[in-house]
């Protein structure tokens, strides 16, 4: 008994010793899990919260509202319309196949679409929202809303969209927008910053350049989620900003007479203010309709647009480098003025060739102008006077003359990513871009527009403005900024060494619409209010051979690819010059014939238009 | 002997054993269940659903049992501890043989009546057998080779069983309990430094035996940013909920982060997540007090005992919860790779509970009978 209670106690000390090893152990352990929990709540609260916030809140960004286009008058070119749509959140639907067919019914969707509706259906979740139809007419949409009680968990919904009232009278300057794609994204950080599915962009055109001013921002929907993404409630709703609407120089009017001017051919028309440099008109013909793209272009429509021989994509006033014929004659006139090569007297004796250089260079006229000045030479529009005139001259002075009038360069600068720079050719350049020696026949056809010259239509209408304007620089433009700062600081210096040849030039072009034989007098105006001066132009596309030199076919004779460009560049009104236009109908056969009557119905409504505008643009700060 | 223990037996009567009622005990015993069966309606989202109603019907039935276990000379429970560690070994087998497979793993046997995991059981009917085991011994031969070797074998032949089911965290739960009675029986503690050193130098070797998936958990706790929506999206959740609780918490049935389901296994180890998020560090630290209390009182309980079965089985089981606790608690704290272990009366989880009020009804009995000898 001693024995065994001895070694109970034995036992007994070696157990309680034992308890306060693991006592005191455990008070240690349980400081640590509490300072554990202090570190996490107490100290990392605000990180653990913020992070709870982030798991349980989700944005959910709604495609922003699109800023506007308006012409000068405010009448809105590119706008905002509300689509009528038909969502379809798919959980919310009791039996799903019954709704989708009874759709299919009422929409009169086609295999193909219905199609691509059960496609989307499957790539989302269940409760995310499936759009139906996202440009639904009035009817169908009123349909739905009359059989919503047969229809569980169908929503008609309506949204914002774009909408082009004037349909392809805008087409090339506005441009369009389609959905953004993944270069969209990549290229340009608004479109990155406020992406949604199913955003629209600009694609082409001014919508396309001022994206970041016509975006806006997303309106933000902000939900709590669970761990699934499912929406459980809404938090807060972040009204975004709409984007800027931009107001262009534009008059819709004259731009609509342009675009009815060269229906069913291709060309273009620009109309200019020579003072300003705001741009009234600018068309390019054949133009599509901008709502085609909106809601994605079927592949029909896209093929009918792609294939049009006229090439509607095509953005000729800036796009189109064409030879400018007769109409560069001016400048080669100013620059022999310039530089002294020739005078108001000195005269030339056209018999309707001319051999030069062991070559033959034809007069447009067979029989010859005689004995022709300047003055004669441009107002018949004597090819021979200029041949020997260029011949004097040398290409690199006549190419420094018609770079100074914004030839060779881009007029919008960076606006228009399209634009080309056309091609005004000196020695150097050949030299650099050919690896050949200028050739002394090169620079005589060059005196009448033909050869490597190559000019677009808005640089001609630019040209023809800073003619009408006495010689003086100025910056076309297409939005009505009222910031006076960014204009640049070489507007209105003068391009002429003496502003008396500027005077010559403007009076022979007159002679050339207002006076007898002029090549445009057929399409002069008597009254002093819109009487213009223009100079006509004949652009070859394809060198004329003897033969059909001596068949002298008329224009329906020869094939449409063959036929020549018809160009015409114009200032009015006379007296008092104020806009400066250029057309171009490509293969119009004669400037005179096709291209000159266009531009005096263009004056007419021009002109009549201008008190209007004067009237608005001294009433503006008062209307604001 | 037998005329021995009859001799020095002192029958109690009901009321004189109802007087001697660890009444602290009982009540933080209670109070841990009321919280627990809050808990698991914020679980079901503020309403009384399944979760709810089997937690308070199991709650409810094994309180009972527990009280009744009390009443029970702790002689008894000394005397069946053999036979009640066999019974369990048989269900493991039986488990092996024909239990239920779930999420993977064999860990459930049906007993017609109930869906048993008996791998839980073997948790404290370890405790019961080693500590009958050791209770005759004396001193001197604690540590001769037959004990350490007998006693090692009744610890590993559970363990195995449960390791193949698979499910490696109970194994080790059930070894750590086995230890905590070598630990109390007073073998040396140069075996407990050469385990604690082998298992150190070993771990390298045993990670590479580890199964792909708890080779995972390792590297998640090392490092759970690495795969954050992956293996190491509980820890990561765990930590946000816990550490968004801050201070107050933020108020019952509000935890975003269980409410929005981004927390896992929220009705079973990581209850206490819950619980932390909704009551914050206040109240995760009352949760802290209410355990601390109830194994302080079974420690104390332990230490009141005149029988060494008693106390070597009190001290024994004090250490097995509270090494239950810091194991779950650590885990959704992320100081520890994720084991499934459950916190015990708090999580979800009928075999846990079980043998969780088996062990207090056990304390209990030995503190009703305090005065009890054994032979």
């Amino acid at each position: 008994m001693i024995n065994s209670s001895s070694d109970n106690v034995k036992k007994l000390n070696s157990i309680n010793r034992r308890m306060f090893i693991t006592g005191s152990l455990k008070f240690f352990v349980m400081i640590g899990i509490v300072s554990r929990l202090f570190f996490l709540q107490v100290k990392e609260n605000k990180k653990y919260l913020t992070l709870s916030d982030k798991n349980r809140i989700r944005e959910w960004k709604l495609a922003p509202v699109r800023g506007e286009f308006h012409d000068y008058f405010g009448n809105v070119i590119a706008g905002n319309f509300e689509a009528y749509q038909l969502h379809v959140i798919p959980e919310q639907v009791e039996d799903f196949r019954y709704v989708i067919y009874r759709l299919k019914d009422l929409l009169e969707l086609s295999d193909l679409e219905f199609k691509k509706v059960l496609k989307k259906k499957n790539e989302i979740k269940p409760w995310e929202t499936l759009i139906v139809s996202d440009n639904l007419s009035w009817q169908k949409f009123s349909k739905i809303n009359n059989h919503l009680y047969d229809l569980n968990g169908v929503k008609p919904v309506i949204s914002i969209s774009r909408n082009y009232p004037f349909k392809e009278n805008f087409t090339h300057l506005v441009g369009y927008v389609s959905q953004a794609n993944q270069d969209d994204i990549e290229s340009t950080q608004a479109i990155k910053k406020n992406f949604v599915p199913g955003l629209k962009v600009g694609k082409v055109g001014l919508e396309k350049t001022f994206e970041e001013k016509l975006i806006g921002t997303n309106d933000i929907e902000r939900y709590e989620v669970n761990a699934y993404g499912r929406r459980i409630s809404q938090l807060e709703f972040q009204k975004g900003e709409k984007g800027k609407t931009l107001r262009l120089t534009i008059d819709t009017e004259v731009q609509k007479l342009a675009n009815e001017l060269l229906k069913d051919q291709a060309g273009s028309i620009c109309v200019m203010d020579i003072y300003t440099g705001a741009v009234i008109a600018m068309h390019s013909s054949p133009s599509f309709d901008p709502n085609l793209f909106v809601f994605g272009i079927s592949q029909d429509d896209w093929q009918l647009i792609r294939n049009d021989p006229m090439k509607p994509l095509v953005n000729k006033t800036l796009q189109g480098n064409y030879s400018p014929g007769s109409t560069i004659k001016p400048i080669v006139a100013l620059s022999a003025l310039e530089n002294g090569i020739v005078n108001t007297s000195f005269t030339v004796r056209c018999t309707g060739k001319t051999e030069m250089y062991g070559q033959t260079y034809h007069c447009w006229k067979k029989k010859g102008h005689g004995y022709v000045s300047l003055r004669n030479a441009m107002k018949q529009s004597c090819d021979t006077y200029f041949y020997e005139v260029a011949r004097k001259l040398g290409v690199d002075k006549l190419s420094e003359t018609a770079k100074k009038f914004g030839l060779g360069e881009k007029v919008f600068g960076n606006l228009f990513d399209i634009e080309k720079k056309g091609l005004i050719p000196n020695t150097q350049w050949k030299k650099n871009a050919l690896g050949k020696g200028w050739l002394l026949g090169e620079t005589i056809i060059t005196g009448i527009g033909q050869g490597y010259i190559q000019t677009t239509p808005i640089q001609l209408c630019l040209m023809t403005a800073q003619i009408a304007n006495g010689g003086y620089k100025i910056y076309p433009h297409l939005v009505v900024d009222d910031k006076v700062k960014d204009q640049p600081i070489d507007k209105f210096t003068p391009l002429y060494k003496n502003s008396k040849n500027i005077k010559i030039v403007q009076d022979a072009i007159f002679g050339s619409t207002n006076e007898v034989m002029g090549t445009s007098y057929r399409s002069r105006i008597d009254n002093p209010k819109y009487q213009f001066a223009g100079k006509t132009g004949t652009a070859q596309v394809k060198k004329i051979t003897e033969e059909e030199r001596e068949l002298d076919l008329k224009t329906f004779q020869i094939p449409y690819e063959q036929r020549d460009h018809a160009l015409y560049v114009a200032f009015g009104p006379y007296k008092n010059p104020r806009y400066a236009l250029s057309v171009i109908v490509e293969h119009g056969g004669n400037g005179s014939t096709t291209a000159a009557p266009m531009a005096t119905k263009l004056f007419k409504l021009i002109i009549d238009r201008h008190k209007i505008r004067e009237s608005l643009r001294n009433k503006k700060y008062l209307e604001i | 002997m037998y005329q021995h223990t009859r001799l020095t037996t002192n029958r109690l009567g009901f009321f004189q054993k109802f007087r001697n009622f660890d009444y602290i005990l009982l009540v933080c015993i209670l109070l841990l269940g009321f919280i627990s069966l809050a808990t698991m309606y914020s679980t079901d989202g503020g309403e009384i659903k399944f979760h709810t109603k089997s937690h308070f019907t199991k709650l409810a039935v094994f309180t009972l049992m527990m009280l009744i276990m009390s009443f029970i000379n702790i002689k008894y429970w000394f005397s069946i501890g053999y036979l009640a560690y066999v019974v369990v070994v048989g269900l493991l087998i039986g488990t092996y043989l024909f239990g239920i497979t779930s999420s993977g793993s064999q860990r459930w046997i049906n007993l017609y009546f109930i869906n048993l995991q008996p791998s839980e059981l073997m948790k404290i009917f370890i405790i019961v057998c080693l500590a009958k085991f050791f209770h005759r011994m004396k001193l001197e031969n604690v540590n001769s080779i037959y004990t350490i070797l007998t006693s090692l074998i009744i610890i590993l032949l559970p363990m195995g069983l449960v390791i193949v089911q698979p499910d490696l965290g109970t194994a080790v739960l059930i070894a750590i309990s086995g230890i905590a009675v070598l630990w109390f029986a007073g073998i040396n503690y140069k075996y407990f430094i050469y385990t604690i050193l082998g298992f150190i130098i070993s771990l390298p070797f045993v990670i590479a035996f580890l199964k792909p998936y708890q080779k995972l958990r390792v590297l998640t706790f090392l490092n759970p940013d690495k795969d954050p929506l992956g293996a190491g999206y509980q820890i990561i959740q765990s930590k946000i909920a816990v550490g968004s609780g801050g201070i107050f918490g933020k108020g019952f049935l509000k935890g975003t982060q269980s409410y929005l389901e981004f927390l896992p296994e929220k009705h079973t180890d990581f209850i206490f997540t819950l619980f932390s998020e909704e009551f914050g560090f206040v109240g995760s630290a009352i949760l802290l007090v209410i355990y601390a209390i109830i194994i302080y009182r079974i420690v104390a309980i332990g230490a009141s005992s005149r029988s060494y079965f008693a106390k070597i089985f009190c001290y024994s089981f004090g250490a097995a919860i509270f090494v239950f606790i810091t194991i779950n608690m650590s885990m959704v704290l992320g100081l520890l790779p994720i084991v499934g272990s459950p916190l015990p009366i708090m999580s979800y989880g009928g075999s846990s509970m079980l043998a969780t009020m088996i062990g207090f009804g056990i304390v209990m009995s030995a503190r009703v009978h305090n005065q009890q000898l054994i032979a």
